[in-house]
């Protein structure tokens, strides 16, 4: 039997091969290296201004009907959160939860969950989409997250609304293992983004972020954060945990999850 | 009787073999990354909202016993896939993973970067695109070369091409300077319908181009049903490509791709019977 090498298939298939190998490791040396993947990732600047240039910035995500919500909706990242503090709350039904409003305001604010329902609300019906690739259909009904701003009163510095949760999706030494996200104020303005507090009509699940989510709708499931327990208005996000404005960014995520 | 000799014409303009090999880079790296993307979540579903339970496919791993198998699953036929699709690698090294190491960009799973690798490539792909067709429709390369004329469409002259193309025959003279229907049907219908199609369910995915543009949404039947069809439509371009290389070199490999790097395509007088 000749060696495969000898034959001009055999020939023609160890060249593609080599040439497989070469591409796919080159392809995995450019993934690895910061700046390559870097440059790579600058398409998120231009996906984000062309999104902005050509969607109304309260253009509204599309709303559905009752009869579209899923029987089925999945639980993602933490779904039963271990800290004691948040195993306290959930013992307590959650009342003595309060909800910190506070960096660059006028006045930080403390709410329980009844001050919460008290605030203007909104209901909708919205299509949760997961960076994965599956979607699921809910009916949120929360606080509006703009007048519950406006009541803090946001001081001019201010651009960013971080969210900070109290569960760690991958706990650190360092606390950088705590779930956090942000938004602009683009998107913290914009009417369908509130904190929920009711899914499908009932209280929020725990598995679905208790007691308060936050649904941004026009982005993608790893920004609409659980077990939220303080909204903190920052000029930038440079110095919180790994300084990308989410969990999820700081572990190579775009930070503008709308695409 | 002396050969007769052959003839070099111009046959691709600068802007045609640009975009061309442009196109081949962007799109390569657009599969292999995109079918990294779609290991996140191996399965598919129409309409709006995923039915975990019932995907219409799926690419997976399952476990019975102490043995593994990959399983693709389309409609209600299971089929072992093991070692490409579902569970592959090295015997002994195997990975539950949807595609295959050598089949993806970056070849271990990774949504984040692999999301990187796709976005980046999408935008060259359409900026590509878009110079095509505005040099192609500018400059008349798509009316002139690309649509076809009443004569192409006679019905005697499609069975007469699909019967020579069949018997992979191919024109020569004057005939061999311009694309016949069939060319001209599958270069149009890629670049006018396959293409685009690429892009408007890649953009019916992104939840903020939703708000943009719902009635994208609504056109392509939900966001699940528009993952579908990207996924469908990146198979269809797989196919063209396939078909196209086979063509390509069935109707002279060197010939063609030299057209398609310097311009210059050689075309053999009538007559020659070779």
């Amino acid at each position: 039997m000749s060696a495969p090498t000898t034959t001009r298939r055999g020939w023609l298939k160890a060249a593609s091969a080599a040439a497989g190998g070469l591409w796919l490791a080159a392809c995995d040396r450019i993934t690895a290296n910061p700046k390559a993947i870097g440059f790579l990732q600058s398409a998120e600047g231009l996906t984000r201004r062309a999104q902005r240039l050509v969607a109304d910035r309260k253009a509204l995500a599309h709303e559905y009907k009752a009869s579209d919500i899923s029987g089925d909706f999945r639980p993602n990242g933490s779904i039963d959160p271990a800290e004691p503090d948040y195993r306290a709350h959930v013992a307590q039904g959650f009342a003595n939860y309060r909800l910190v409003v506070d960096g660059l305001v006028e006045r930080p604010l403390s709410l329980s969950l009844a001050d919460l329902r008290a605030l203007p609300s909104r209901t909708q019906i919205t299509r949760h989409d997961c960076v994965e690739g599956w979607s699921s259909i809910a009916k949120w009904h929360g606080a509006r997250l703009g007048p519950l701003l406006d009541q803090a009163g946001l001081k001019p510095q201010a651009r960013y609304i971080v969210f900070h949760c109290a569960d760690s999706l991958e706990p650190q030494p360092d606390g950088s293992g705590q779930y956090y996200e942000s938004i602009d104020l683009i998107d913290a303005y914009h009417p369908q983004t509130i904190l929920a507090y009711a899914m499908n009509d009932f209280a929020l699940p725990v598995r679905h972020g208790a007691p308060i989510r936050l649904r941004v709708e026009r982005q993608l499931g790893y920004k609409q954060a659980k077990y939220i327990m303080r909204v903190e208005a920052v000029a930038d996000f440079a110095h919180i945990a790994r300084g990308k404005g989410g969990f999820w960014e700081d572990r190579g995520y775009e930070w503008y999850a709308g695409i | 009787m002396a050969k007769p000799k052959t003839m070099l014409v111009y046959r691709h303009a600068g802007v045609t073999r640009a975009t061309h090999w442009i196109n081949v880079l962007a799109l390569t790296l657009l599969l292999m990354s995109g079918l990294n993307i779609f290991g996140a979540h191996p399965a598919l579903y129409w309409g709006q909202k995923a039915t975990f339970a019932h995907p219409w496919l799926s690419i997976t791993a399952e476990t019975h016993g102490n043995s593994t198998i990959g399983v693709t699953q389309i409609g209600g036929a299971k089929f072992d896939t093991t070692g490409v699709l579902g569970y592959s690698g090295k015997p002994g090294a195997r990975q539950p993973v949807a595609f295959p190491a050598w089949a993806t960009v970056p070849s271990y799973r990774d949504l984040a970067d692999s999301r990187h690798w796709h976005f980046f490539f999408a935008w060259l792909f359409v900026l590509n695109g878009l110079v095509y067709w505005l040099v192609g429709l500018a400059g008349g390369h798509i009316v002139r070369d690309l649509v076809p004329t009443r004569a192409d469409i006679r019905p005697t002259n499609l069975w007469h091409e699909v019967v020579t193309h069949a018997k992979l025959k191919f024109p020569k003279g004057e005939e061999a300077r311009r694309y016949n229907v069939l060319q001209k049907g599958a270069y149009l219908g890629v670049a006018l319908v396959l293409l685009p199609l690429m892009v408007a369910t890649g953009l019916t995915m992104s939840p903020g181009f939703n708000a943009a543009a719902p009635w994208l949404l609504d056109l392509l039947g939900g966001r699940q049903s528009a993952r579908t069809l990207h996924f469908l439509a990146a198979w269809a371009i797989v196919a063209f490509v396939l078909l196209h290389l086979f063509m390509v070199v069935a109707s002279g490999t060197w010939n063609n791709i030299r057209s398609m790097i310097t311009g210059r395509y050689a075309i053999v007088p009538d007559g020659d019977a070779r």
